[in-house]
């Protein structure tokens, strides 16, 4: 029972926070509104990956290729059609693009896949600057920036969708099935498991997000090109957060992502010539200290209210 | 009635022959044991008739279909499913949540999910887990551990069952339980394959025994014919006192 | 030799040992028997320093080692060949064997070992090469408890070396561990397979939900009626 209240308080809470993003741009000022469209551009991102690896444990860097193809379906788009149409396609693009190389290299073990998905995101951005340069004559393009109220309601409806995602696959059949995966491929498959499909699947949904998400910021940046829309740190801070943040729940890789983003957004402003020797060095602290991340930490602060004896793990 | 037909399989892993022209079948409701040296490829065999593994050679026929060369997860909605030598556990799951698994994915017949808990209640109780439902697997015994594999196996309504030494690291007590569990489940029509080092339970259940050495099929008969078998006693069982007492 | 007085540990969150004794002297061969989840592998892991007990003390040759690192429980002469093996799957069968003369006086004469293992295993000197992974269960156990003997060791710690062993392996590696105090190393060991693990011991104990429930001479608990009921299925 005091699992359920703790639940409840939990999703109470979440409500208010939720009102609260809903009416910033009342009260908020700009450069705020601007602010934490950032940082839940990094909280979809990290969501969206933990959709997949977290489950299956398979370490995905090709988070920057799903969000550059949605920046770039957007930059071309962006004249033509409607935002909820660009958002859309550009995250089907990656859907699409996820389910094929998924269907590929999701035979690949471990490391194999993780240096694969990281070679994803170079063919990709070199494709695409290739392209640019050689078919249409254009490396970056100019995109008519949006109000930034919009981009924040946008970049809010996709935060609700990712987590409606996230929340009802873990809850289903298919979430149990990704579970298992995660815990003994051989067992899963050996249980009528269709373990390829639901890989695939997932690393694609885990895609769609992050697709509707880059063609959503491309709006706010207003000029576009192979570097920024396929920064590798894009692929590398979402593991990052989801590391800090732990991927136990919902909440841990919220709560994570958003301090995360949160430092580095200060950090960037405030110290614009050390901010990498600063947040490397943050890493390595969390590293040492708190290797199971946030979530770690409120399991130990838990356990030691039971009064447990200690003993070496 | 033929379940299992084997011909000609073999499988090489190198330059090594983990299963040299094996040929073998199994009767519908039989009880076989698959007994042999350690590394005379036994597991190697499960593997290629559950698809873990595909043949380079030789055909595998399940109740008169082809089965060799399917993924695992089809030969599963076909009617076979198996245990594992290293228990493969869902450590972090409960053992509700691993029979329910193999109900939703094993069972292609299945669909509804009002009846689910009720057919996991009974399979639960089938294996002698009552009472465990919300334990997380990591949490049990060995012993129990094993139960669990083969509730999850038969979850998913198999015609066929792959034993892989379910009874090892068992103590005799555990192990009389065991093999009234494995006549259980033949009683339920399932067609029972184990392999197994204990040779108390081989002799006690199994209607016909296989013996495998080098990847080849050595002897094959009653269990009573095989431990009189000279080859036998020479290369798996040893100067064998039967000692009563236990294994 | 060794000494464990009134060991406590705790497992999880479970207390998996209550105040747990055992002796066992030089030369001997000291079974200890007892259900699946009564606690052995974690009295074993204790010994061998995987596990820091709560209360209690471990003396080996005059000296404390619990709380101690295994490597340096392993230096002076503890040898555990765990359960299953734990083998060093991407290594083969000879660098297996080799890691476990790792320690100073046992790497001096590893050559000189490996022979005597490879004698008492001839198996394993035809799967020198092999990887470790791709053994057979039985296969692994042989490389397991070969690697604790690489240590050379004078306590050898067998957890359930039977496991997953053909019926004349089995055979097999009980005439070696009952040799093994003629060379010199006294054995500790835990096994399912009771009546053959006491008729082999000199003395034994039982061990029933972390608890030392029963201890003697071998003979005398194979003779013991509730170990006959609960044990050896009689």
């Amino acid at each position: 029972m005091k699992d359920k209240t703790k639940k409840y308080s939990l999703f109470a809470g979440f409500i208010v926070i939720l009102l609260l993003l809903i009416s910033l741009p009342s009260y908020a000022s700009s450069y705020r509104v601007i602010f934490v469209t950032n940082i839940l551009m990094y909280v979809i991102l990290t969501l969206s990956w933990v959709i997949f690896s977290g489950p299956t444990g398979y370490i995905s860097l090709a988070t920057a290729a799903f969000f550059g193809i949605g920046v770039y379906t957007s930059a071309v788009l962006s004249g033509t059609l409607s935002l909820p149409f660009v958002i859309i396609i550009g995250a089907l693009a990656s859907f699409c693009l996820a389910f094929v190389v998924g269907s590929l290299t999701l035979r690949l073990r471990g490391m194999y896949f993780t240096m694969f998905t990281f070679a994803l995101v170079q063919l990709i951005s070199n494709f695409a600057h290739w392209y640019e340069v050689n078919v249409t004559g254009t490396v970056g393009r100019l995109v008519l920036a949006l109000d930034s109220t919009i981009i924040y309601y946008s970049i809010l409806v996709v935060f609700c969708l990712v987590l409606l995602a996230s929340h009802f696959i873990k809850r289903s059949k298919f979430g149990l099935a990704l579970q298992s995966i995660g815990e003994s491929e051989e067992a899963a498959a050996h249980s009528g498991i269709n373990v390829t499909l639901v890989k695939v699947t997932t690393f694609a949904i885990s895609a769609f997000f992050m697709g509707a998400v880059g063609a959503v910021m491309t709006m706010r940046w207003s000029y576009v090109d192979p570097p920024t829309a396929f920064d590798i740190r894009l692929s590398f801070m979402p593991l990052l957060m989801a590391i800090f943040g732990g991927m136990g729940n919902l909440f841990s890789p919220i709560i994570g992502s958003s301090i995360f983003a949160y430092l580095e957004e200060i950090l960037t402003t405030k110290f614009p010539y050390y901010y990498m020797l600063l947040f490397g060095g943050a890493m390595l602290l969390v590293i040492v200290f708190m290797p199971h991340g946030i979530e770690g930490v409120f399991r130990k602060l838990q356990k030691n209210n039971k009064g447990q004896l200690s003993e070496k793990p | 009635m033929k379940i299992l037909d084997v011909q000609g399989l073999r499988k090489n892993f190198g330059g090594l022959a983990a299963t040299a022209d094996v040929d073998f079948h199994v009767d519908q409701g039989e009880i076989v044991g698959l007994i042999g040296p350690n590394g005379a490829g036994k597991t190697t065999l499960f593997n290629l008739i559950s698809g873990a593994i595909t043949p380079d050679a030789g055909i595998i026929m399940f109740k008169d279909k082809k089965v060799s060369g399917l993924k695992p997860y089809r030969i599963c909605r076909a009617g076979i499913a198996r245990t594992f030598q290293s228990v493969q556990i869902f450590p972090k799951m409960s053992v509700f949540n691993h029979v329910v698994i193999g109900l939703l994915f094993g069972d292609h017949r299945h669909t509804t999910s009002a009846s689910t808990t009720e057919e996991v209640s009974q399979i639960i109780e089938f294996v002698g887990l009552s009472g465990m439902n919300e334990l997380r697997a990591a949490d049990l015994t060995l012993a129990n551990q094993k139960r669990l594999e083969v509730a999850r196996a038969l979850a998913t309504q198999p015609e066929l069952l792959l034993l892989d030494e379910v009874m090892a690291g068992l103590n005799p007590t555990e192990v009389a339980e065991a093999m009234e569990l494995v006549r259980k489940i033949r009683d339920k029509g399932i067609t029972v394959i184990m392999i197994e080092h204990v040779m108390k339970a081989i002799m006690a259940i199994c209607d016909r025994v296989i013996v495998l050495h080098h990847g080849e099929k050595l002897a094959e008969g009653k269990p009573e014919e095989i431990t009189r078998n000279q080859s036998v006693i020479e290369v798996y069982l040893g100067e064998f006192t039967c000692l009563p007492s236990e294994t | 030799m060794l000494a464990v007085r009134n060991i406590n540990t705790v497992h999880g969150k479970i207390q998996a040992l209550w105040n747990v004794s055992l002796e066992v002297e030089e030369g001997e061969v000291v079974a200890l028997v007892g259900a699946n989840g009564a606690g052995k592998t974690t009295l074993l892991d204790t010994i061998s320093g995987t596990y820091i007990p709560v209360s209690g003390s471990v003396e080996f040759q005059g000296q404390q080692i619990e709380g101690k690192s295994a490597a340096y429980i392993v230096e002076q002469g503890i040898a555990h060949v765990p359960q299953g093996g734990r083998l060093f799957s991407d290594m083969t069968v000879r660098e297996n064997l080799e890691m476990g003369a790792y320690s100073r006086h046992a790497w001096k004469q590893r050559a000189e070992t490996m022979e005597q293992v490879c004698e008492i295993f001839p198996r394993l000197k035809e799967r020198e090469t092999q990887v470790a992974s791709t053994l057979s269960g039985g296969e692994k156990q042989m490389v397991a408890i070969g690697r604790g003997l690489m240590s050379r060791p004078k306590l050898c710690i067998f957890d359930e070396p039977s496991y997953g062993l053909a019926p004349k392996a089995v055979i097999e590696i009980f005439q070696v561990i009952r040799s093994l105090p003629k060379q010199g190393i006294t054995v500790l060991i835990v096994e399912q397979n009771v009546g053959q693990a006491l008729e082999m011991a000199n003395r034994a104990y039982v061990l029933e939900n972390g608890r030392i429930a029963l201890q003697g001479i071998a003979c005398d608990l194979l003779a013991n009626d509730h170990v006959r009921k609960a044990y050896l299925g009689l």
